[in-house]
């Protein structure tokens, strides 16, 4: 059925708002997953205090961070200091309205893709969205950069300017292994539509193995992405811009309260970003098996698709418990010499194979 | 309000790259003149995909090549500027004058 | 109607932010509005339909030629330019007549020779990406592994230049 205007806007400003509050409590988890995860690793509890299993913990540090004075230094430039941490929360939440979430569903009389730029097209009935959403989402996630770096030179300090500094050189490095290292996976399904990419992911091999990019020999593309979304995100063991025990804070070190929270936001939400795409690109986004009644067969898709993102989140946070803080040179290294080379020539191999079969 | 046609977007471009031109004219900066440089190859790349509605798509490829080419240029003079500030502490244009000693 | 109003917002966007980046003294708010202008053409390509060249228009120009202008400037922490008191007295007399004349002659070829104006219609995506692969990999094979050469000679010219010398 076509949707009128009025119809359409609704339905739009509706997945906004469930997507802004979805996404802002998940970031919010993630921060209280960490804490409990990290506090395991070390053998301690995390947090317990406020609410049960601390759960009300996030809350609680939502609370302080407005609460907190927000101090602006004398020495700052003021115009870009406080346009810094809007420019990278903006960016951060942008990319998420491109993420398509589950397949199509029926209510209330309108079909609609979970996914806020998603449409059903009238002809076949089926989900559609942006032809180009993959590469907007490189786009946006590439204008992150600009928070980062105008935050750590408008602060006008020195452990924030070396923060900036690094942060930029080693997210525009990694961007390039990760934007191959997408390739592939481009190459076998032809279209840079993520709802499309993963259509294509749907039902099994033999009844057992599922369709996914990753067993169709994207396994090398899919740890070179986890890699250089690692750096992308500046998580450990590639969070250089802001280590403590050398830059202090890195480029958030002059920032205090909301202005801070923005920053803290921003990153899980980028890393929330680059889950979703790992597992729209490589594990088939919301593929799963469905049953049961009709408002279960509506929202498993989804339930399939939180599961992967959630699993992701614990590598990160596994993976900063576990391995130590990279030297810069080695950093780089590792980015230029090792992924880079290798993505390349997981694209040659994926496109010879490609080519072979067809 | 009238349609917005070809011409529209052709003045933008004139625009943009009249912009570009006074900078590189007026300023002093290097880094100030290589962005105006940037601006002036955009105004070019709007025309090439402006007229590129009226013909074929070989005017977006060439917006292609260009942007491909602007990246290549931004990392050479870049990297020249770097070098040049290391041996004179500036980035003023007029005193790039190394070979009228 | 939708059209006109997004044309004329962007078109506005973009060459106010290019006035700007010349308005502007200090470097990095030049940098700034240059994104902007960068950002607001990707928006004007999308309206004329080149969805591709959008998206590459937003990743490599605002995503890494200007990232690399914003790491230099910060690098050389070039302060605001000091403007020369005595500039030249050819500028000063010919500048304003020559840029009137410069504007008046373009807005004349524009109108006069102009391209038969056809409507811009908002909604026909002509250069999608598989369109422009194939062009790119077809006819424009040659100059396309040209420029693959071009950006290996810039990958190691930027290394040898920016590298310390011993």
């Amino acid at each position: 059925m076509p949707m009128n205007a009025g119809t359409f806007i609704l339905v739009a400003v509706v997945k906004i708002v469930i997507a802004v509050f979805v996404l802002l409590t998940a970031c919010a988890y993630t921060v209280w997953l960490e804490r409990k995860v990290v506090g395991h690793i070390q053998n301690r509890w995390g947090p317990t205090r406020v609410g049960p299993f601390g759960l009300l913990q996030p809350l609680a540090d939502g609370l302080k961070f407005i609460l907190k004075e927000d101090l602006t230094p004398p020495y700052v430039n003021r115009t870009i200091y406080i346009l810094a941490p809007m420019l990278a929360l903006t960016m951060a939440l942008t990319s998420i309205a491109l993420i398509p979430v589950g397949p199509v569903i029926h209510a209330f009389g309108i079909s609609t893709p979970i996914q806020i730029t998603g449409v059903v097209n009238s002809a076949t009935g089926r989900g559609a969205d942006i032809n180009i959403g993959l590469l907007i989402i490189l786009g946006i996630t590439s204008l992150g950069v600009y928070g980062i770096a105008l935050a750590g030179w408008s602060s006008n300090s020195k452990y924030s300017l070396l923060g900036a500094l690094r942060a930029s050189a080693q997210m525009v490095s990694y961007e390039i292994a990760l934007g191959l290292s997408l390739v592939g996976v481009l190459i076998l399904s032809g279209t840079f539509s993520l709802h499309a990419i993963v259509e294509m992911q749907q039902g099994t091999w033999f009844g057992f193995i599922p369709k996914w990019n990753i067993f169709r020999g994207q396994i090398f593309a899919f740890f070179i992405y986890l890699m250089a979304a690692f750096a992308e995100t500046n998580r450990v063991p590639f969070d250089l811009p802001e280590a403590e025990s050398e830059l202090v804070a890195g480029y958030h070190t002059e920032y205090s309260a909301m202005k801070f929270a923005m920053f803290f936001v921003a990153e899980y939400a980028n890393m929330i970003t680059v889950a979703c795409l790992a597992s729209i690109l490589f594990l088939g986004g919301w593929s799963g098996p469905v049953f049961g009644p009709a408002i279960l067969q509506a929202l498993l898709p989804v339930f399939w698709f939180a599961l992967r993102i959630v699993f992701f989140m614990f590598v990160y946070i596994w993976v900063r418990g576990t391995l130590p803080r990279f030297r810069y040179d080695q950093l780089m290294g590792f980015g230029w010499k090792f992924l880079f080379p290798l993505a390349l020539a997981n694209i040659l191999i994926t496109a010879l194979v490609v080519a072979w079969r067809a | 309000m009238a349609e917005i046609t070809t011409l529209h977007y052709l003045v933008v471009a004139a625009a943009l790259f009249l912009t570009g031109v006074i900078g590189v004219l007026t300023r002093r900066n290097v880094i100030i003149i290589l962005m105006s440089i940037e601006l002036i190859l955009n105004a070019v790349n709007l025309n090439l995909v402006a007229f590129s509605r009226l013909y074929n798509l070989h005017g977006q490829v060439f917006a292609i090549f260009i942007i491909a080419d602007a990246a290549a240029e931004a990392a050479i003079a870049l990297g020249i500027l770097i070098a040049f500030f290391r041996n004179k502490e500036t980035v003023n244009m007029d005193e790039v004058d190394l070979l009228k000693w | 109607m939708l059209e006109t109003v997004l044309f004329l917002i962007f078109a506005a966007i973009c060459v106010g932010g290019a006035i700007n980046l010349l308005a502007q003294k200090h470097p990095i708010s030049s940098a700034l509005s240059l994104i902007v202008v960068m950002g607001s053409l990707a928006m004007v390509y999308l309206l004329l339909g080149a969805e591709f060249v959008a998206a590459v228009q937003i990743i490599i120009y605002a995503g890494a030629i200007m990232v690399l202008f914003v790491f230099v400037i910060m690098l050389l922490n070039a302060g605001e330019e000091e403007r020369s008191a005595t500039g030249s007295r050819v500028a000063m007399v010919l500048g304003v007549p020559g840029l009137l004349a410069a504007a008046v002659t373009t807005g004349w070829v524009l109108t006069r020779h102009g391209p038969a104006s056809t409507p811009v219609v908002l909604g026909e995506f002509h250069g999608s990406a598989h369109a422009i692969g194939r062009l790119l990999f077809h006819e424009f094979l040659l100059p396309f592994e040209v420029t693959s050469v071009l950006i290996l000679v810039a990958i190691m010219g930027a290394v040898v230049l920016a590298r310390r010398g011993e």
